[in-house]
């Protein structure tokens, strides 16, 4: 899951804007054995939408790439004694959706339902026994290591694929964020099936799980589904923080020879985590050079003014840990040290000037004003709780989101940027064919 | 497993209907105005869709229709080349546009006060856009290089594309959205002009608004901004009605791959060209049988199964303008190849034709199906998109409504009925991914300190 990069608030457009928003109001509390819930009542459709996230990720594989993965592919293959396709059937047969995913810090599993007892309490049911009863059975997890090991090896097709994980491993070194959370052939390949009960018996616990609830149904209805679903979930313990990651001290550069017909550059560093001081500078100034779609400069340099790229962008991935910053384009090969070098020109130039004063101001009406969009979906707010739940961030985290936004000036940008964002550092990747 | 299905029809009616109240205004000049009704949110959703696409287009100008619209954010005299994209940004909206094989289209996502600025916007490159060489220039290498990313460096794209060309020697279903590379190659700003000339007038443009809104308002809006355009006389494509299929056809791709892959059709009837008009929606549930989620009939036996494939799927468009396929597809598991995942496919047809789907199985993709509808009302982006998708297939948009109603009536009999008619091998097309060793590795590695710029 690619988590939601522009995160939306209020309060600055309200001179311009003719209406105050209803912000969503966030409930939470703390479940008897530890959980964390964030709920939300959105009664205009009859649906429930819930997610239920773990401190799961890869980051915990612990020199297994893969094994979070595997876990989190084989809860609903299996779970208190029916078979997938009787999950499956059952799901299906009601309605819903359950899926389950996982990325580096997290992994989670998610139901969406009709909200009438009819549906939601079976579909309810099901949901407990995927997370509370998983029965990792061998030959489940035989085919869906098969499965995981064609999926790796059709990734290796792609060069952005290449570029993307290779940029992962060149730049987190030895940090558990370098390795690719789908593991790899090797890493695959050497998992055995009781790793996978025990990575389930430590991480999926109630006292490390968030859960965000959102839609038709009242706080006590949505306090049964919290007991009914992680009620008899052991209480275990939080994951442990992840560690810190280290800075780069030097740059690095690396080809690698793909059969295609354009090269991928992956070009960054390790940038900012969650709640980073300095979130507000880095975020509003990475719209102006590369975050803000059509319009940022790395766009106008590379693709409108030199017709270099089709897509061309820089994001800061706040995690628990300082994610990457990471500036991004694909060119025809013969083309990719120009663009190369355009993108390197137009970072250190937004480095050494900062935003112009209309830039800072464009961007800040472009994040402030799309506020309303960003909440405008029953799963846009599942996504914020999830986001605000699992990281720690205050309750009010929307609510004063377009205040710090509106309050960051060129100053703060310029600083930020020269302190945190060093090209002297950067990992590049480039991943293409010949001329 | 009935008193569920009826509970479930019962609740996406009440709501169906509070939340959907859709109005169809049409303005003198032509222009088709639909709004859908939604106060969730204070937002609104604006799409313009042209009647034109690749469906439209002839051989030495494939992917006209999807440069154009590349070249449409490129600027009017009153809004020159950078400008469209600019205000809607300084208006915090979101914005891009999409081609398709039977579309063009063109949105913005926006607080609802702001609907105004995509109005003015939208009817000016409606029929003043100003076409530049030097602007043309660069951005035809921006769609070569589309092509390359989403086509040319993907073996299951490149897959798709040949096969469909295959499937079709006629009908312009052929042709792919992004355009062959030659034609890219050897386009022409002249013709650009004159399909903008052709297509581009409000009696071919189809306005959807969904959100927060006031019908009437955004009526009396369309009226100030888009009423005084002129209208062009359209003339449609010619229709290029695919010859009958004489027997099975095979196409082979080899490509640098890792992992072998195959594609196979069935030419079949879509809304649009259909006789019967209950055959398009059994389809659209045969397909759902095969492929509607991890418990259908593809991902149970063979994937789960037999273990043959590592997935497998169908899929079938019956909102299309012109007739299409039924395809099915497959990606075959360690030792198996692709032969073995085709004998698997063909044998989960002949069982189609052979057997009346279950009761269970069919009320499974019906329940599924009205689930959906209401999911889909999370939404405004999609609601606005069926809209305009039927009506530029030349279908109403009351038809988005009659969806799980005419899937409701499908009968296993009429299943079985269309898996007779349309799943046979005179009529069918199969591709296959052929992998060439791909050579990949390190060429290069640099370390070094302080050095960022070695370009």
């Amino acid at each position: 899951m690619r988590l939601p990069m522009l995160l939306g608030g209020l309060l600055l457009w309200a001179a311009q804007l003719p209406v105050a928003f209803a912000m969503p109001g966030i409930q939470h509390w703390v479940t008897d054995n530890g959980a964390r819930v964030y709920y939300v009542q959105a009664p205009e459709l009859p649906m429930v939408d819930v997610n239920i996230t773990f401190a799961a990720g890869s980051v915990r594989d612990d020199g297994q790439a893969g094994l979070a993965h595997m876990t989190s592919t084989l809860l609903d293959m299996g779970a208190a004694g029916l078979s997938a396709n009787e999950i499956a059937s059952r799901v299906e047969s009601l309605g819903a959706e359950l899926t389950t995913g996982s990325a580096r810090d997290m992994a989670w599993v998610k139901l969406r339902s009709l909200s009438d007892g009819a549906h939601l309490q079976p579909a309810l049911t099901l949901f407990a026994d995927v997370i509370n009863s998983p029965d990792f059975n061998k030959s489940d997890f035989k085919r869906e290591r098969e499965r995981t090991l064609v999926a790796i090896r059709r990734s290796e097709q792609s060069p952005g694929t290449v570029a993307g994980y290779t940029f992962f491993n060149q730049t987190y070194g030895d940090h558990p964020y370098a390795p690719r959370p789908s593991g790899t052939i090797e890493s695959i390949a050497a998992i055995k099936l009781g790793e996978l009960e025990k990575f389930y018996a430590r991480y999926y616990v109630a006292r490390n799980a968030v859960v965000s609830i959102v839609g038709d149904l009242d706080r006590k209805a949505a306090e049964q589904l919290v007991d009914q679903v992680i009620g008899k979930l052991p209480a275990g313990e939080r994951a442990a923080a992840v560690p810190p990651v280290p800075q780069l001290k030097s740059a690095q550069q690396q080809r690698i020879f793909h059969p295609s017909a354009q090269t991928h550059v992956r070009m960054g560093a390790p940038g900012m985590h969650r709640g980073d001081p300095d979130y507000f500078p880095l975020y509003v100034g990475n719209h102006v050079l590369g975050g803000g779609g059509l319009v940022s400069r790395l766009h106008n340099e590379v693709r409108e003014k030199r017709g270099l790229s089709y897509s061309v962008n820089s994001y800061f991935s706040p995690m628990e840990q300082d994610g990457p910053y990471l500036l991004s384009l694909q060119t025809r090969n013969d083309q990719v040290d120009e663009a190369l070098s355009v993108m390197r020109d137009t970072l250190q130039k937004f480095l050494d000037k900062g935003p112009t004063e209309d830039e800072l101001v464009a961007s800040k009406k472009n994040i402030t004003g799309g506020f309303p969009l960003r909440i405008a979906s029953n799963s846009n707010i599942l996504d914020y709780l999830n986001v605000i739940g699992f990281y720690d961030l205050p309750l009010d985290y929307l609510e004063v989101f377009n205040d710090r936004v509106m309050a960051v000036t060129r100053e703060q940008i310029v600083d930020a940027f020269q302190r945190r964002v060093k090209p002297e550092t950067m990992t590049t990747i480039i991943v293409g064919g010949d001329d | 497993m009935r008193s569920l299905l009826a509970s479930g029809l019962l609740l996406l009616g009440q709501f169906a209907q509070a939340a959907g109240v859709v109005h169809e205004y049409q303005l003198d000049n032509g222009l088709k105005l639909i709004v859908r009704e939604d106060h969730r949110a204070p937002v609104v959703v604006s799409q313009v869709w042209y009647k034109v696409g690749a469906s439209y287009e002839h051989d030495g100008i494939t992917g006209v229709s999807h440069v154009l619209e590349h070249m449409m954010f490129k600027g009017t005299d009153d809004y020159p080349a950078g400008e469209f994209s600019r205000i809607i940004s300084e208006n915090g909206g979101s914005e891009n546009a999409f081609t398709s094989k039977d579309y063009t289209a063109y949105f913005q996502r926006l607080e609802k006060s702001r609907l105004p600025v995509s109005f003015e916007l939208e009817s000016d490159r409606m029929r003043n856009l100003h076409l530049l060489d030097k602007e043309f220039d660069k951005e035809i290498n921006v769609v070569m290089e589309e092509r390359r990313l989403r086509t040319d460096d993907k073996p299951t794209a490149l897959t798709y594309e040949q096969f469909t060309a295959t499937a079709f020697m006629s009908s312009s279903v052929r042709i792919p959205t992004i355009g062959w590379m030659n034609d890219l190659q050897n386009m022409e700003l002249s013709d650009l002009q004159h399909w903008y000339e052709r297509w581009y007038a409000p009696n071919n443009a189809v306005v959807v608004v969904v959100g927060d809104v006031d019908p009437e308002a955004v009526y009396k809006l369309a009226k100030q901004y888009f009423g005084s355009l002129k209208p062009e006389e359209i003339v449609p494509p010619k229709p290029r009605i695919e010859p009958e299929q004489k027997g099975r056809r095979d196409v082979t791709v080899r490509a640098p791959a890792e992992v072998p892959y195959t594609i196979m059709g069935y030419k079949a009837p879509v809304l649009a060209t259909a006789e019967l008009d209950w055959e398009p929606y059994a389809l659209e549930v045969l397909a759902n049988i095969l492929d509607g989620g991890s418990s259908a009939r593809l991902t149970r036996d063979l994937v789960r199964g037999s273990q043959i494939a590592t997935s497998a799927g169908a899929g079938y468009d019956l909102y299309d303008r012109q007739a299409g396929l039924f395809l099915l597809d497959g990606t075959p598991a360690g030792e198996h190849g692709v032969a073995e995942v085709q004998q698997a496919l063909f044998e989960q047809v002949q069982s189609l034709k052979d057997e009346p789907v279950s009761a269970e199985e069919l009320e499974r993709v019906k329940s599924a199906v009205v689930a959906n509808a209401v999911y889909e009302l999370d939404s405004t982006f999609y609601q606005a998109m069926k809209i305009g998708q039927l009506e530029t297939a030349g279908l109403d948009w009351r038809l988005a409504d009659k969806y799980v109603e005419r899937i409701n009536a499908v009968t296993a009999e009429q299943l079985q009925t269309v898996a007779k008619k349309y799943l046979v091998e005179e009529a069918l097309t199969v591709a296959v991914l052929d992998p060439l060793p791909m050579e990949t590795g390190q060429v290069g590695h640099t370390a070094s300190n302080g050095g960022g710029h070695e370009h």
